[in-house]
């Protein structure tokens, strides 16, 4: 079951439109740049608000007349990245919201179109995961977890986001990081980080696993005690010790960035990382980073599309040695 | 107190220019929608939302909320007049309230009608006020093993009540559970019934399976079979206020009717349909006129209409709470917290403050704007049935077909509308219930989940559903209520054969 808003789809149908006709003015005109930003999910999430940030961004920067932002839904983000892949070849104004969910989704999803088919410009933003358990648990830091989980490794309920999802990527690794086996840990899957965080709250489950941002709220409030951060250095404004400090080999970023199009010419391409570039030094861009408290992770061009290469192989083994994906 | 004080602050809120615009809106659509047969709140909840995607949420969340209660008010009206129910819940309404109105005494049914929802949706809305924090700290005590029970205690209460037929209501609950499972399973990313098509990765759209089987199939079977039968609107006599004799016998069932309807919107497996029909024999049975009762007894409207708008306010709590729909329509609602980003449940009380208690306030002043309306304007609501036939279902038909396009720009999806809207027509065609194949779809998915996730945190001891106290009550209750409603049909069928004996008819 898949509940939905059938109004962003009307308005979006209407917005659609409207751009449409916008855009038909706009060619005759000629101007520097206009952009369509694919974002594949639906409004309000992740992608969506990368999406959007950068529309504010690359407009308030004057790096583009027009952008447009346009959500396709569905299958983790794979439905839109076949989308790019099979409807905009060579078009250098389009670009696509895209990240380490969507590397895990390709192969979940059996995607016909991977992210290897696309065009890499640049790696944006990152949000580090953190383990949290509710105040009144018995486990106060990496080392409890990992004495608790070896005593009785099925015991431990590991909660977090939809199967092969950034937690329980992280939740993999982990169990990899202190000998235990990745297929066989015991992780609960839950529709939402609400969800999660709920149940955490409840002490329904040993452990969960989310985004900071999601957890952030009950972990000043002192409701929740976050064990660890995935980051490789203590983050500022997070106060919790990295799982590195407690001797568990693990670092992860769930990372976003934009991609454009495949067929796109040297040129073309040249031009995207240059805007981009220029946008995420940018003042305003500071402040988005800062408002949404993101990770700045620019990385662009040719080194970040072998970091995208490197992450589709990696991410592949996990989702293998999880049981997700068969050999 | 603290809750007072967010009650003022809500108010606040609520009494803004912009949402006390929205609020009107939501109640004037809303009794609209319960008027009109066929269009219901949560279709038009749902062909709305495109409206709304630039909204502030509270505003937007406003209105829907009225368009939600605004129905349970609006519906009496047609099952008055017309013996036509606009909702499942005021088809009791139409066994006195019509008979009322054939005795020209349509007024009085009306205003009871009326003056009981705005009574049991003021003191729903009081009761949702002072329990709901204090609900907030019951819900973070449901896990998978308590969400689980509680799916269960769903499924029973829901399918007793839906359709005269068990073969067919079971048929197409199963319908429902089948088509729930299409898409990947969450727990273990595994697709299923997926056929190779990306489209159904993430399962179908419940917002397109019930506009399919609700607007489009419900369109098909008018087209079809327009021509047979037509309604007769009952002039209305004499004065549109009650008598003294008509309140005297109206108050009691008005309180009566709220206690039974709150509590079973509460529970999230309650729903509108039995507090009424309870609400119907209660009053029938405490009635001293029980001999007018099927000839237009007061007391069998005005207790029904309470028991569905108090239940209607319950419903809100679940909702708010614990993120869990109990009816179409707060799943609807649900999916419109989500666009906006937000998650229904125990938090949503201590992040978003304003937007639950200027919802909550809202509520109080939307009762108000109701009664208002309603009594005055009953004739003007009854000529939205004067637009012919044709043009109204052409419109719904556009709407349903512009809204499940709209929703990826998917060809896929309007095929699939059409398809399900097909099934509904067939289903209607031969009295086969659409409600259960919602039901299904809705709940067949979140109690597998649930199972799932709670016999994962058990390590696959069963006896998790039955050791955990919460879980183990709500078993318990489901067990009764199985049991219950058995009882008092075979109460009821020795009491229809005496007054089969003793009755001239």
């Amino acid at each position: 079951m898949r509940h939905h808003d059938i109004g962003a789809g009307l308005g979006r149908a209407l917005r659609t439109a409207l751009a449409g006709l916008a855009l038909a003015g706009a060619t005759t005109l000629a101007c520097a740049a206009d952009y369509k930003i694919l974002v594949p999910a639906a409004p309000g999430g992740g992608y969506d608000q990368l999406g959007r940030a950068v529309q504010a961004a690359l407009q308030a920067n004057k790096l583009a007349e027009r952008v447009q932002v346009n959500n396709v839904t569905g299958a983790g983000g794979t439905i839109g990245l076949a989308q790019l892949i099979n409807g905009s070849k060579g078009d250098g104004g389009a670009l696509m919201a895209s990240g380490k969910g969507m590397v895990s989704a390709v192969f979940i999803n059996k995607s016909p179109v991977t992210l290897s088919n696309v065009t890499p410009i640049a790696r944006l933003t990152g949000e580090y995961e953190v383990l949290v358990v509710p105040a009144s648990s018995p486990l106060k830091s990496m080392a409890d977890l990992v004495a608790a989980y070896k005593a009785n490794p099925a015991a431990v309920s590991w909660a977090g986001g939809f199967a092969g999802g950034v937690d329980q990527l992280t939740a993999g690794m982990i169990v990899q990081a202190i000998g235990g086996e990745a297929g066989k840990f015991n992780y609960v899957a839950f529709g939402s980080g609400g969800e999660v965080l709920a149940q955490v709250l409840g002490g329904h489950v040993t452990v969960g696993l989310g985004g900071f941002n999601e957890f952030a709220g009950q972990i000043k409030a002192g409701k929740l005690r976050a064990l660890a951060v995935t980051a490789p250095a203590r983050v500022k404004d997070i106060d919790v010790p990295t799982l590195k400090e407690q001797g568990i080999n693990v670092e992860f970023v769930n990372w976003r960035g934009i991609m454009a199009a495949p067929g796109i010419s040297d040129a073309q391409r040249d031009e995207l990382v240059k805007a981009l570039t220029q946008m995420a030094k940018s003042e305003s861009w500071k402040a988005t980073l800062e408002k949404n408290e993101w990770v700045d992770m620019l990385m662009v061009g040719d080194e970040f599309r072998h970091y995208v290469e490197a992450e589709q192989k990696t991410v592949l083994k996990l989702v293998t040695d999880l049981g997700l994906v068969k050999k | 107190m603290e809750t007072l004080n967010a009650l003022f602050s809500g108010f606040a809120v609520a009494l803004s220019l912009q949402n006390l615009f929205l609020g009107f809106v939501g109640v004037t659509l809303g009794t609209a929608v319960g008027v009109l047969p066929g269009v219901g709140p949560a279709l038009t909840v749902a062909l709305l939302l495109p409206a709304t995607a630039g909204f502030d949420p509270t505003g937007a969340l406003i209105m829907f909320a009225g368009i939600y209660y605004g129905a349970m008010f609006g519906g009496s009206t047609t099952s008055i007049l017309l013996n036509t129910p606009g909702e499942s819940a005021t088809i009791v309404t139409a066994m006195e309230g019509n008979m009322m109105a054939k005795r020209g005494r349509a007024g009085a049914a009306l205003a009871t009608s009326a003056i009981g929802s705005f009574v049991a949706g003021t003191i729903g809305t009081v009761l949702l006020t002072f329990v709901s924090p204090f609900a907030v700290d019951v819900a973070l005590k449901f896990g998978p093993a308590e969400y689980f029970s509680v799916m269960v205690l769903a499924f029973v209460t829901v399918s007793a009540v839906l359709g005269a037929s068990p073969a067919r209501g079971l048929a197409a609950l199963f319908l429902g559970l089948t088509i729930g499972l299409i898409g990947l399973d969450s727990q273990t990313g595994q697709a299923r019934f997926t056929l190779g098509v990306p489209e159904l990765l993430d399962g179908l759209d419940i917002v397109v399976v019930a506009v399919g089987l609700f607007a489009v199939g419900e369109t098909l079977y008018v087209a079809t079979y327009l021509n047979r039968g037509a309604d007769i609107i009952e002039q209305m006599k004499g004065s549109i206020w009650m008598s003294k004799e008509d309140w005297k016998r109206s108050w009691k069932p008005w309180l009566r009717g709220t206690a039974l309807g709150f509590p079973f919107g509460c529970i999230p497996a309650g729903g509108a349909e039995i507090p009424t029909f309870l609400s119907y024999a209660t009053e029938k049975k405490l009635s001293k006129h029980a001999d007018e009762f099927g000839k237009g007894a007061i007391e069998g409207v005005a207790g029904p209409e309470a028991a569905n708008n108090a239940s209607a306010s319950g419903t809100l709590m679940p909702l708010l709470t614990l993120g869990l729909p109990t009816t179409a329509t707060a799943a609807i609602i649900l999916a419109a917290f989500q666009q906006y980003g937000l998650q229904p449940g125990p938090l949503l009380f201590d992040t978003q403050p304003e937007l639950i208690w200027g919802l909550i306030a809202s509520m109080y002043i939307g009762n108000v704007i109701l009664l208002a309306l309603n009594l005055p304007l009953v004739g003007v609501w009854v000529k939205l049935l004067a637009i012919p036939r044709p043009l109204l279902y052409a419109g719904i038909l556009i709407f349903a077909t512009m809204g499940a396009y709209g929703i990826r720009n998917s060809w896929f999806d309007l095929a699939l509308l059409y398809g399900i809207g097909l099934l509904g027509f067939v289903m209607r065609r031969y009295d086969i219930p659409v409600a259960p194949v919602l039901v299904g779809l809705i709940l067949g998915p979140l109690s597998e989940q649930q199972f799932r996730r709670a016999l994962a945190i058990s390590q696959g001891d069963l006896s998790i559903f039955v050791t955990q106290p919460i879980s183990a009550t709500v078993l318990a209750i489901t067990v009764l209520v199985v049991i219950v409603p058995q009882a008092w049909r075979l109460v009821r069928r020795m009491q229809a054969n005496a007054i089969g004996h003793h009755s001239p008819i």
